[in-house]
């Protein structure tokens, strides 16, 4: 709903209103970014010596490590987590209970569990002392078994979402079930989904965040590197958190263009209860 | 097993903190968001843009970095809470850590809620607002008796999920001092190792029995709210 249907177009009276809300918002919002800044100066968190580590090539090679590790993992993980949740999403369609069950378990089972803990668990289990994983990877499986079953259930709404017409012509022609399953139904699936799957990169991009907490590499990581020698938790923190609004407003754009190039003005896959801590392709149509 | 049950209380308690992580910071994003979501649908543009660049820098910023924000630059600035810890009512005062944990989860959690808020309203067909509009209700009245009543109804779905991120979510603080569920499990896969994976599945299941609970409760208000 656009906004103007809420109100009338405003008179003269409403519009010196809105006008006065207009500047007591600029004037909040000028008080709000001065007092941080004065804090910044007053605090020293100005000074150069805080500053000078994001101009020496040397520390932004290492920044650049970092970030090169995040989008590592972060993709390693949706991939994987594209065969996870293709594997899962069909089993849940299954026709065949004992197919249908244990996946839909394993499918809620993932989803209900913190990352961070599956994180956790996988670090004992598999890199403490003589494991056969780096930490690294601890991460990407984590990120997996959680994306996967998000994307089981993306699989499902995307492959529910094609007109049930077509599974009737298919079957028709003397289509086998397996065929409608990969010919007709999934590549429309896919065309469909893959907006909501470019979001996904931007939650497991995210989520790698937490890998600092195992002592996986990443942003999050170079930023307890760098704050250890040069004390300067502000600007770092400032830095780091840039870095990844940036990474990820550019998938966003990459998932809008996608949006509007495979699937067209139609609302992006309604999937609910998926994607929580997630960011919508478009603006308009989802959530989260 | 018996490293969970012998040293029951501790998980209770863990959960217990987890849960008070929820509900805080759950209410709090809840006021936030709603009031971050009038100004987004709201007529004034600096406030709808200023709503939405908070909408994207929040939602963009790993949870992670926001805790990074409260528990380590936020002191560097001058702001410890420190103070809170001399707040005493009956006998119960809390922590520091639950005052930056709560306050980084509400920041990060009220861009969601502003979302599921916004489509909420979006979702009300305009038609809608247009007869109210059309039998002369103004912005206030048409939004009080009209469009809100309807978006409430719309937004209990997409709000449970954002509220079930949050439960997940509070593991976060785990990595910031608080001894909740999954900082207690660590302890726990620390001191007993060849128990992991049942104290593991224990506490998934504490996580699982709280999202269940919140997802029946919202599944049971959106049938009563449900117009035949």
């Amino acid at each position: 709903m656009s906004g103007n249907v809420l109100y009338d177009a405003p008179g003269p009276r409403t519009i010196a209103r809105h006008r006065l809300y207009s500047v007591l918002t600029w004037l909040s919002l000028v008080a709000v970014i001065g007092f941080f800044v004065w804090r910044m100066q007053d605090t020293g968190q100005l000074e150069y010596d805080k500053w000078e580590v994001f101009l020496t090539p040397s520390y932004i090679e290492v920044i650049l490590q970092g970030l090169l590790d995040t989008l590592l993992m972060a993709f390693g993980a949706i991939i994987f987590a594209v065969v996870f949740g293709l594997i899962f999403g069909v089993g849940k369609l299954s026709e065949h209970a004992w197919l249908r069950w244990p996946s839909w378990l394993v499918v809620e089972f993932f989803r209900a569990v913190p990352v961070l803990m599956l994180m956790i668990f996988l670090f004992y289990l598999l890199a403490v002392g003589d494991g056969p994983l780096s930490p690294m990877w601890c991460v990407i499986i984590a990120l997996t078994l959680y994306n996967g079953s998000v994307l089981a259930e993306v699989f499902r709404a995307g492959v529910n979402a094609v007109p049930r017409g077509q599974v009737e012509a298919a079957y028709a022609l003397g289509m086998r079930k397996t065929q409608v399953m990969v010919q007709i139904q999934l590549p429309q699936a896919v065309k469909m989904m893959l907006p909501a799957l470019i979001s996904q990169c931007v939650v497991a991009l995210k989520d790698t965040s937490l890998g600092s907490y195992i002592l996986a590499p990443g942003l999050t990581f170079v930023y307890k590197q760098v704050t250890l020698d040069f004390k300067n938790q502000v600007p770092t923190a400032l830095v780091i958190a840039a870095i990844y609004i940036l990474v990820n407003l550019v998938l966003t754009a990459i998932a809008t263009v996608l949006q509007r190039r495979l699937v067209g003005e139609r609302k992006m896959l309604d999937v609910p209860m998926v994607a929580g801590v997630g960011v919508s392709g478009t603006d308009g149509g989802r959530a989260v | 097993m018996e490293a969970v049950f012998s040293n029951f209380d501790e998980y209770l308690k863990a959960f217990g903190v987890t849960l008070a992580l929820f509900i805080v910071s759950g209410l709090a994003s809840l006021v936030l968001g709603l009031i971050l979501a009038a100004l987004r649908v709201g007529p004034v543009s600096v406030m709808r843009r200023a709503a939405g660049l908070y909408v994207t820098i929040f939602r963009n910023t790993p949870l992670l970095m926001i805790f990074v924000f409260m528990a380590a630059a936020m002191p560097k600035l001058g702001y410890n809470f420190k103070w809170v810890e001399n707040i005493e009512i009956a006998g119960w005062s809390v922590s520091a850590f639950f005052v930056r944990s709560t306050i980084a989860l509400t920041l990060y959690t009220s861009a969601f809620v502003c979302e599921a808020f916004r489509s909420g309203v979006n979702s009300v067909d305009v038609g809608q607002a247009e007869a109210s509009r059309a039998i002369g209700l103004t912005f206030l009245q048409s939004m009080r008796y009209v469009v809100l009543p309807q978006a409430l109804r719309a937004v209990v779905p997409p709000l449970t999920s954002v509220q079930v991120a949050l439960i997940k979510n509070t593991s976060v603080a785990a990595a910031f001092g608080m001894a909740e569920a999954t900082a207690t499990m660590r302890s726990f896969t620390n001191d007993y190792g060849s128990q992991r994976p049942e104290i593991f599945l224990l506490f998934a299941i504490g996580y699982i029995i709280i999202v269940e609970v919140v997802a029946l409760s919202s599944y049971a208000l959106e049938r009563k709210w449900k117009v035949a």
